[in-house]
Formats: C-alpha cells, sequence, structure tokens
C-alpha cells in the first residue's frame, strides 16, 4: 500500500483485489436523489483479473445498487479483544461504477484508498497526518475567528518540550564525577546540589535547541517513525508551542544553566570548569546548530559521548577538587560510550527522516550488519575500560559492580539484529538500552559509595 | 427521546465500528469505520484532528448515513441497520469539549479509554477530537441481517426530522 501523504488513494492493482478478498463481506455506499447516503451490507467476489469487483445485489428498492452514479465499496475488519477494545484494524474502499443493476453487479473501481495497521502502524499513520491536523485547526481558527491550537497542561507540556527523563544522561556522569571527588576527601553538598541543577538546565537546554534545529532544518518533519526515544519532542510539529515560546524557554534553560555555572565559576576560582563549561554547552548547541551543525558531519555520537561523559564527569569532579585526574578521566570513558550507544540505537529508526535531513549519522552511513556488531563491540568495550581501569588500579575494585548490566547490551545488540526495520518493535530495545546506561552507571557509583565507607572504616 | 426501533438501539448500544458514509466534495461517497456512540436519542461519533477530512465534508453537506452490518464488531447482537441521518460537528475546542460531551458513553462501551488517555502526552493530537453529532432521520432494518430480504423501513416523526 502506498505509503506517501496519509496513505493515499491510488489507482486498483491485483494486491488491492486480493485484499479486498480477506474480507468476509462489504459496505456498498452511494448518494441517493434525496442527497442521503444509502449504504448496504452485501455478498461479494473480487475478481482481480477481470478488474471487477461482483456484487450481489441487495433486495428492496431502497437499496438497489444503481449504475449511475459512483458507487462506493467498503471492507472493514476489528478483532475486539475483550477490556481492550479492539486490533487488527484495517479497511479498504473503492470508488467506481456499476456495470449493471440486474442480478449480479459488476462493480469496476477506478480508485482505492485504505489503512491496514499491520503494514502501516497507527502511529505511523497518526505522523503522516500531521499535516491534515494543522490544516483543519487552521481552518478552524479562521471560521472561529479565534487561534484554537492543541494543547497539553503544562506540566506534560514542559514534560515533552524538555524531554525530561532523558536527565539520567546527565545525572550519571554528574553524580559519578561528585562521587570520586567524594573518594579524593573533597565534598561540598552545596556546590554539589548547584551542579546537579546547573547540569540539568542546560541538559534541557540543549534538548530544546536541538528540537528548534532539528524542526527547522525539516529533520523531524521527514522522520515519520517517532519513537518516545527518539524523533524528538514534536512540539513545534504538532504546533503545541510557537518556535518563539521554544526560543523563549530555551534562553530560560540556558540563561540558567550560565547563571549557575558562572556561580560555580566564582565560588571555585577555576579556569580549568569555565573552560568545561564553554566546551559543554558549545558541544551540545553545535550539535545541531550552524555553522559546525556536528551531527550533520558525522560527529554526532562523538559530541554526545564528549559532552555526557568527560565534560559533565570531569566538569562535576573539578566543581568538587578544583583539579583534573586521570582517574575521573578513565571513569568517564565508559560513561560516554553507553550514553553514545543510547544516541547511536536511537538513530536507527530516525535513519530514514535523518538522511533525508542531510544527517550524516553512523546507522545513515553504515549497513545494518555493522551497526548491529559496532554495537556490541562499543558496548563490550565499556565493559573492559571499567576492568582495564580496576586492573590497572586507577578504579576501585567495586567498580566492577557496573558489570552486571552486561546482559542487557547483550539483549539490545540481539534486540537490534532481530528489529532492525521495526521502530515499534525497537522501541522496546531503546528502554533496555537507556537501562543499560543507567544500571551501569549505578553499577559505577555503588562501587564508589563502597569504596568511600571502606576508605573511612580504614 | 429516540424513536429508533429497538433491535437498532441494541446494535448501537454495542457496536465497536460502525461505517459513517458522508458526502465527499465532488458528491461522492466516501466512507469510514468509526465508534458509533448512542445517547437514546442521537448517535454521536467522533475524529481526531489527524483524520479530520470528514469533518470537511459533513460541514459541507451534512447528510450521512451510518451502517451496522459487521456481527463481529456487534458482538453477537443479530441484525443489521443503515441510519440516514443529518449531522452537524461539534468543535468549539476540540482539546476538551469531546470529554465534556461523549467521554461518558465512549468509556461505557470502551472502558480501555482512560487507559489510553492518562497516556495523552504521548498522543497529544489524536486526543484533539471533534463531535459529530447525527439526528437520525431514517433507518432501514434488516433484523436476520440477511440483505437478501427486504429492509423494514422506519421514519423519523415529522417534527423532528424537520
Amino acid at each position: 500500500m502506498p505509503r506517501g501523504g496519509s496513505v493515499p488513494a491510488h489507482a486498483p492493482g491485483p494486491d488491492d483485489f486480493s485484499r479486498l478478498a480477506r474480507y468476509p463481506f462489504v459496505v456498498v455506499s452511494w448518494v441517493a436523489d434525496d442527497r442521503y447516503p444509502t449504504s448496504v451490507a452485501t455478498d461479494f467476489r473480487a475478481d482481480a483479473e477481470a478488474g471487477v469487483v461482483r456484487l450481489r445485489q441487495p433486495t428492496g428498492d431502497a437499496v438497489r445498487i444503481p449504475d449511475d452514479r459512483t458507487i462506493n465499496v467498503v471492507g472493514s475488519h476489528i478483532r475486539p479483544q475483550p477490556g481492550q477494545g479492539y486490533d487488527e484494524r484495517r479497511y479498504l474502499q473503492m470508488w467506481g461504477t456499476a456495470l449493471a443493476a440486474d442480478g449480479e453487479i459488476a462493480f469496476r473501481p477506478t480508485r482505492v484508498w485504505g489503512w491496514d495497521e499491520q503494514e502501516v502502524p497507527f502511529f505511523e499513520y497518526s505522523e503522516r497526518s500531521v499535516p491534515q491536523s494543522r490544516h483543519y485547526l487552521a481552518r478552524l481558527s479562521a471560521e472561529k475567528g479565534r487561534l484554537i491550537r492543541p494543547r497539553l497542561d503544562l506540566g506534560a507540556l514542559f514534560f515533552r518540550t524538555t524531554r525530561l527523563p532523558f536527565l539520567s544522561a546527565t545525572f550519571v556522569p554528574v553524580l559519578l564525577g561528585m562521587a570520586i571527588a567524594a573518594l579524593d576527601g573533597a565534598f561540598n553538598p552545596w556546590l554539589a546540589l548547584l551542579t546537579v541543577i546547573g547540569a540539568a538546565f542546560a541538559h534541557l537546554g540543549i534538548n530544546v535547541a536541538n528540537d528548534i534545529f532539528d524542526t527547522l532544518s525539516g529533520a523531524d518533519q521527514a522522520n515519520v517513525n517517532p519513537t518516545k526515544f527518539s524523533g524528538g519532542s514534536r512540539v513545534l510539529l504538532y504546533d503545541l508551542v510557537t518556535l518563539r515560546e521554544l526560543i523563549a524557554l530555551d534562553a530560560l534553560l540556558f540563561g540558567a544553566a550560565a547563571a549557575i555555572g558562572l556561580a560555580l565559576v566564582w565560588a571555585t576560582g577555576s579556569a580549568t570548569l569555565l573552560a568545561i563549561g564553554i566546551a559543554g554547552i558549545a558541544v551540545g548547541v553545535f550539535y545541531t546548530a550552524p555553522p559546525l551543525k556536528l551531527v550533520y558531519r558525522g560527529l554526532g555520537e562523538f559530541a554526545v559521548a564528549l559532552g555526557f561523559g568527560p565534560i559533565m564527569l570531569l566538569g562535576a569532579y573539578v566543581v568538587q577538587t578544583g583539579t583534573l585526574s586521570w582517574e575521573a578521566a578513565v571513569a568517564s570513558v565508559p560513561v560516554a560510550i553507553l550514553i553514545a550507544l543510547v544516541l547511536y540505537v536511537n538513530e536507527i529508526p530516525d535513519r530514514v527522516g535523518d538522511a533525508a535531513a542531510g544527517k550524516r549519522t553512523l546507522p545513515v552511513r553504515l549497513p545494518p550488519a555493522l551497526v548491529t556488531n559496532a554495537y556490541l563491540g562499543a558496548a563490550l568495550a565499556a565493559f573492559g575500560v571499567i576492568v582495564a581501569g580496576v586492573a590497572v588500579g586507577l578504579l576501585p575494585p567495586f567498580t566492577l559492580l557496573a558489570l552486571l548490566a552486561l546482559p542487557l547490551a547483550i539483549r539490545v545488540y540481539r534486540g537490534i539484529g532481530a528489529n532492525y526495520s521495526s521502530p515499534y518493535g525497537l522501541m522496546a530495545y531503546m528502554g533496555v538500552n537507556v537501562n543499560l546506561h543507567l544500571l551501569a552507571g549505578l553499577g559505577l557509583l555503588t562501587g564508589y559509595a563502597i569504596a568511600i565507607v571502606v576508605a573511612q572504616l580504614t | 427521546m429516540g424513536w429508533l426501533p429497538a433491535p437498532v438501539e441494541r446494535m448501537l448500544e454495542v457496536a465497536l465500528v460502525g461505517e459513517l458514509t458522508v458526502v465527499g466534495r465532488d458528491g461522492r461517497p466516501i466512507t469510514h469505520p468509526l465508534i458509533p456512540l448512542y445517547d437514546g436519542e442521537r448517535i454521536y461519533m467522533h475524529s481526531s484532528t489527524l483524520f479530520s477530512k470528514k469533518l470537511e465534508h459533513i460541514k459541507r453537506d451534512p447528510h450521512v448515513a451510518v451502517s451496522l452490518s459487521d456481527p463481529v464488531a456487534l458482538k453477537g447482537v443479530p441484525g443489521r441497520a443503515t441510519i440516514q441521518g443529518t449531522a452537524r460537528v461539534m468543535e468549539d475546542d476540540p482539546h476538551s469539549q469531546w470529554e465534556r460531551l461523549i467521554l461518558d458513553l465512549w468509556r461505557r462501551k470502551e472502558p480501555v479509554i482512560d487507559a489510553f488517555l492518562k497516556q495523552r502526552i504521548a498522543l497529544p493530537l489524536f486526543f484533539e477530537r471533534a463531535v459529530i453529532e447525527i439526528t437520525p432521520d431514517r433507518c432501514l432494518l434488516w433484523e436476520d441481517g440477511d440483505t437478501n430480504r427486504q429492509p423494514q423501513r422506519f421514519d423519523a416523526p415529522r417534527e423532528e426530522a424537520a
């Protein structure tokens, strides 16, 4: 079934007759002389070779299928699910004329349109229909003389706009940086609190900035398979906010992040922290923003690894200690790899839209088998760095707890292989992949917490 | 209250899907499978703004037909019916008007809707909706569902059809 627009109409082909033949009966409709549509269920046979649908003429003048006007023939199917509504939604409708009006009718369709949720998932169908929603609401606004826009309540809108759940990507490296500093004997709880809040504002600001540039570039529009992990917040696309509102929110978030960052620089007197902060904001904004547009140049995964690995972790460490450390740098590497892998897997369903928008992500550039195997290689490398760090004495042995998350990497690897071309099938593994980053981070954090307790007891 | 015959009212109360036929821009019929709701007098259907072409058609020509024909969607209730009527689109506030108008009726037929509604953040445009209110003008009934037989015809009382 063609998928352009929102499942558009087309001339009938043999496949359409086969599809119609799956329905046990059809409903035939026409517009009667009194201007009311009339419809009636009847039996049929789809004859693909002759290009006709043979319909049984129902009994009675009121429902006699006419041969002098366009008629509409519809097959429709659902499967009721007790307590759950229904699934397996599909329908197919054909337009054309009846060739004979006595006994059996030969209906020759000239136009077909339909939807089958097993071929075009409901979410994709909805995404393809977003322009119709915008068109309808624009016309309604004009008719009513007031602006009518889709809405979400403020909390939900903020949640969706900022993509709040992704803050775990910030909390893991920031808390880990502070834990390493604490093991080194430096921990100021007020600076720690400010660090977490400032980093969170910066992360949310970056998310919003990316959405602005992805919408303006057309990348989000080109992606008709968004998931809760990929495809952006789509708040601009859905007209839930205006560009001006989004820019104002972004300015607020970045303003708050900058104010807290400068307060931390002032409190610590660290020029290193200032440099790290500037680098962090730059990497985040120029991920999608011109002139660098890192993700368009094939540097997106590296930028995310850098920003949510070393920059966040070392920044949090420097706030507490005023200096850099090799231990913090090494600990940031697995965190960096695993967060880059979150992006990497999320890019798989986005690859068509990304390619259309000129984004050169790794799944855009590499064949599926290589993307899948590279995931496993990178995930194993992340855990290998932890093992090596412990082996050479840079990381506490307790950080090996992070290896408990390793089976999740295997699950995701298998899930990618099995669902590479199924965005909604892949969605479950995207969630597991986010948990992989989170659990490995918690493993490292727990390892440091134990190390701190042990250090205090000895 | 309504005048539809009891077997048709029973079908409307249980039907998970009915076929709404509207008149398109070029005068052709266009059919949409939708869940019909019934308050004892009028039939209500509803449409997301995502799939709103039907609303534009109804605003241009309010003549519609609703076919209740699928034994599966009718959950074993026997019979088939076609209800011809006059529709109006209720769309003052697509965000919440439909909840006030039809959510209780929808919930009674499809309790799972509450779970979907909690996920409104995930599908915000799907829950921006307009209500199609259909006043029945005429009804054809096949009590045993066999359209090989003559249907019974019922008309709205004159003052209601006006």
